[in-house]
């Protein structure tokens, strides 16, 4: 059995893209720049999915720029907002961003930016008015992601660039997590960075919205593709698969049932925390954590019974570095290292008892091999 | 970047961990690393006319952590306290074949609950 519940990391491509996919690497294969017959059904069918895309996000075709991904588009935001407005120099953003959002940061930083990364609750939400008290004169753009990619906690997106807006600074949000499973109003978003392989679409393939007279510059040069914002050639097959992706619809709440199904039942077990909101909260993420056991064993005795899931324990990461996003909520060191992310995908559904009873099985099997065990009656379940 | 792979020794020793559980009865313990790198190992020594009996460990921690806890007991088992005392973590790695180059650091866990526990003995007597 296999049992894919990292949904966040990345997802299977649905048959239906696959196979889109597929006629655009084998008989549509063309360079969109051609002037050939090949090349200008290239063209054709790229500008169709542009189109498709805009209208799913609500927005004009030459608000979409094709990019590699999330982490292409976040760069892009940023530093191209930089280049082009450089008067400006102070940038605000949140300490529970996705590297993407604070390795780029902390770049501009080195280059004469100031950055403030404002702190989240420890529900995991960003406050509007932290954020907003950071504000200046100064202020180039304020980068809040729309759900969070460790914690699934959906940020006040609407509320921040509304008030952004009124202060006419720019406004981006990483919405790499959130794309087609959390609704956002772009009236007052300027910038958006979206990722296709988060989405069912292929890996490689991703944009950037950027609202109609927003200033930015090109941070690639080259052939001047993508309205000059995004120099090389098209990835053709992969704005094709996006475009399909977004005609499939996920099981929704077959998926959020699933997911509740499966916190009622891991709530049993005791020492257990659930990290961020359970309230605001994108439909398939659990984070939960076990007091006295270290996530990467966790995770390896899943990977044996066929249960793929990922951890915010240091001793799992190739940096060995705890997750910084759990580290800024405040929790507890010895909850940090337990902690476990399942995102969950339709393989979820049905499978709810046999997830739970694995996962409080190897816990236990854990806590015995664990000294904390002695301490777990002291410990408050949370 | 890249992933973390460990060989069938390792895991062998993750899944089932040999001389794991408490002691009640033990001559010395002791009990080292630091909850905020994520590894705790304490570790249970019955040592009679300077050799050691019987060995017990509990391990908070990663598979390498679990694993070396594990091989490291093995190791001392039935030895002397003078033979156990120059266990080094490279011993315990090569025992258990190899340890992927970023969990190295694991190893020093189980060697220096050792010898810690076998000072602590030494001040005892």
């Amino acid at each position: 059995m296999e049992i894919y519940l990292d949904n966040a990391a990345t997802t299977k491509v649905y048959d239906s893209v696959a196979k889109e996919v597929k006629e655009f690497f084998l008989v549509e294969y063309g360079n969109a720049s051609s002037q050939h017959p090949i090349g200008i059904n290239a063209r054709n069918k790229l500008e169709e999915a542009r189109k498709k895309i805009a209208d799913y996000v609500g927005a004009e075709p030459s608000e979409i720029i094709f990019t590699s991904g999330g982490t292409e588009s976040d760069n892009l935001a940023l530093r191209g907002l930089a280049k082009a407005n450089p008067e400006k120099k102070h940038i605000i953003t949140s300490v529970i961003e996705h590297p993407a959002i604070i390795e780029t940061c902390k770049d501009l930083e080195k280059q004469g930016y100031k950055v403030d990364y404002v702190n989240a609750s420890k529900d995991g939400i960003v406050s509007v008015e932290d954020v907003i008290n950071k504000t200046s004169e100064d202020t180039l753009v304020v980068s809040i992601m729309h759900v969070n990619n460790e914690i699934g906690t959906i940020q006040p997106i609407e509320e921040i660039a509304k008030s952004c807006k009124e202060k006419n600074i720019y406004f981006h949000t990483d919405a790499v997590q959130g794309f087609t499973k959390v609704d956002l109003d772009l009236t007052d978003v300027d910038l958006m960075s979206v990722s296709g392989h988060k989405v069912h679409a292929p890996k490689g393939i991703g944009f950037l919205y950027i609202k109609k007279g927003t200033k930015i510059a090109a941070i690639m040069t080259g052939g001047g593709q993508e309205c000059n914002l995004r120099s090389g050639t098209e990835n053709v097959p992969g704005i094709i698969g996006l475009a399909a992706a977004l005609e499939e619809k996920e099981n929704v709440e077959g998926i959020r049932e699933s997911r509740d199904k499966i916190i009622v039942m891991l709530k049993e077990i005791p020492g257990t925390r659930f990290n961020g909101s359970l309230e605001s909260r994108v439909y398939n993420n659990i984070n939960v954590s076990f007091y006295g056991i270290e996530g990467e064993s966790l995770m390896l005795m899943l990977n044996g019974e066929g249960i793929f899931v990922s951890t915010g324990s240091a001793c799992a990461s190739t940096k060995l570095s705890e997750s910084h996003v759990l580290n800024a909520l405040g929790i507890d060191v010895l909850y940090v290292h337990g902690s476990l992310r399942l995102t969950l995908g339709s393989d979820a559904i049905g499978n709810e008892d046999y997830i739970a009873q694995k996962i409080k099985k190897k816990v236990e099997r854990l806590r015995e091999i664990s000294p904390f065990k002695l301490n777990l009656k002291e410990v408050k379940d949370e | 970047m890249g992933n973390i792979d460990y060989n069938e020794t390792v895991l062998d020793h993750f899944s089932n961990p040999r001389n794991m559980g408490e002691m009640k009865d033990a001559t010395v313990e002791s009990i080292v690393g630091n909850p905020r790198c994520g590894d705790v190992m304490k570790i249970y020594l019955k040592i009679k006319d300077d050799i050691i009996e019987d060995i017990k460990f509990q391990t908070m921690g990663c598979a390498a952590a679990i694993a070396t806890s594990s091989m490291a007991t093995v190791l001392a088992k039935g030895k002397t306290v003078d033979e156990v005392r120059n266990l080094t973590n490279e011993d315990v790695a090569k025992a258990l074949g190899e340890l992927p180059p970023i969990k190295m650091h694991c190893s020093n866990l189980a060697a220096d609950a050792l010898k810690k526990a076998i000072k602590n003995w030494e001040k005892k007597n």
